[in-house]
């Protein structure tokens, strides 16, 4: 075995720039995909059908179709329709568009874990309409989904690894870019999957330490 | 320069004998060692316990396209000798397999009541006999809807095998679009198949769900 990682050093800025991008593509799509999740769900039993049939529709070609072929699509077809987004954009739009697939369900399944009887009780106290959605329905039914929203974080941070393949500049394109130049193949993605490792494990701590401050009233079971 | 003609999505179509083959190659290595780890991760040993966990952390952890990399320019280094890409793709993919496989299965056995194993040992049957007869078969039943979903997962997944070249399903969409320039309806060709391999699991799962509902 010959391993050289002390060539690695020379492109710290390199890296830090690699991850800068991977965890704003992240944030970008947790925050968009989160709020087509919400709207998709709300209005997932709405009483069109047309509208319906459209979300369904959404949910199901994007969860069964790979994400590497939606972002192909959205790099190479959109321009096609006169929309020519950069790599990094066009990445955005595309796991923007994944993540709300999946929120959209993670959402469903919390509104569906709220009982009707306790939406009626929030109305007889007295309760506006907003003030009922947001503390007796958006709450708690977070609390339920937080578990399965966090691990979608998680996802949509290793997948953003994806958005190298149209040459978005985030850390697994960085790697490619180190590796050109140092042909140290095997030490560039032995750091780089380390340093997604690290980001994934912070980000896992983080998450467990918002759920104790953010849900901390106690539950009846 | 040439338009996207109907050979064009039959050679797709056969492309995906190999995205078939990887699937294949994943669930038959990565099934057996999947078990081996749910069985670790709910055996009272500290020990393997926690290799297993190490094991589940670092491949939750790792971007499955790392993992690709890794393996693609790590077996080289590891063994000295130049592998075929087959292998090393179906090296990761079989870590993975068997990681989340394991996760699922381990939930499985882990959702039997504890009752169902302290009855079995009252019985009179070994550990072994216990899993086997009495844990192992409702394990199964819970644990099913959740392995058809990493199925999908799987199936989407193998199209990461591109980026090493092997022309599997996704592979095959971008070497027809880039020879008739038509990515539109190559990729949509590829989108197509993939869904309609994976949209019948996803229901099929659902419908499992469902009935796993009533039974409980």
């Amino acid at each position: 075995m010959n391993l050289n990682f002390n060539q690695l050093w020379r492109y710290q800025d390199d890296f830090l720039h690699g991850i800068q991008t991977t965890l704003l593509l992240t944030l970008i799509a947790t925050v968009a995909g989160m709020l087509i999740g919400l709207a998709g769900a709300l209005l997932s039993d709405s009483r069109q059908p047309a509208v319906r049939l459209a979300i369904r529709s959404y949910v199901e070609v994007i969860r069964n179709t790979p994400a590497l072929i939606q972002i192909f699509l959205i790099f190479f077809v959109l321009p096609y329709a006169g929309l020519r987004l950069p790599p990094f954009q066009a990445a955005s739009v595309a796991l923007s568009l994944y993540m709300g697939a999946y929120t959209v369900e993670i959402f469903r399944s919390g509104l569906a874990s709220i009982p009707k009887s306790q939406i009626e009780a929030g109305q007889c106290l007295g309760l506006t309409r907003f003030q009922v959605f947001r503390y007796v329905i958006l709450l708690p039914a977070l609390r339920n989904i937080y578990p399965s929203l966090a691990s979608q974080i998680i996802l949509i941070l290793l997948g953003s690894s994806l958005a190298s393949q149209v040459s978005a500049d985030e850390l697994f394109h960085t790697a490619a870019f180190v590796e050109s130049r140092t042909y140290r193949s095997f030490e560039v993605y032995a750091v780089v999957c380390a340093i997604y490792f690290i980001m994934v494990l912070s980000l896992r701590l983080i998450f467990a330490g918002v759920e104790r401050i953010a849900f901390r009233w106690p539950t009846r079971r | 320069m040439r338009g996207f003609t109907f050979s064009d999505f039959l050679t797709m179509l056969w492309a995906v004998q190999w995205t078939a083959t990887l699937v294949l190659i994943a669930l038959a290595l990565g099934g057996p060692l999947g078990l081996a780890m749910a069985m670790m991760r709910s055996s009272r040993n500290v020990v393997l316990n926690v290799i297993a966990l190490v094991i589940l952390q670092i491949v939750q952890g790792v971007p499955l396209l790392g993992m690709l990399m890794f393996f693609y320019f790590g077996m080289p280094v590891f063994l000295g000798i130049q592998v075929p890409a087959l292998v090393s793709v179906s090296v990761a993919f079989t870590i993975f397999t068997a990681a989340f496989l394991g996760e699922i299965w381990r939930g499985g056995i882990q959702a039997v009541h504890v009752n169902q194993s302290e009855a079995a040992a009252c019985l009179g049957l070994t550990r072994w006999q216990g899993f086997r007869h009495v844990i192992a078969p409702q394990a199964f039943k819970i644990a099913l809807p959740s392995t058809v979903n990493f199925l999908v997962q799987l199936i989407k997944n193998t199209s990461l095998a591109s980026i090493v070249g092997l022309v599997e399903l996704a592979r095959a969409g971008q070497l027809a679009s880039a020879a008739t320039f038509a990515p539109l309806t190559a990729y949509a060709c590829v989108a197509a198949i993939y869904f309609a391999i994976c949209f019948p699991l996803t229901q099929w799962s659902r419908s499992l769900e469902k009935k796993l509902h009533v039974v409980r």
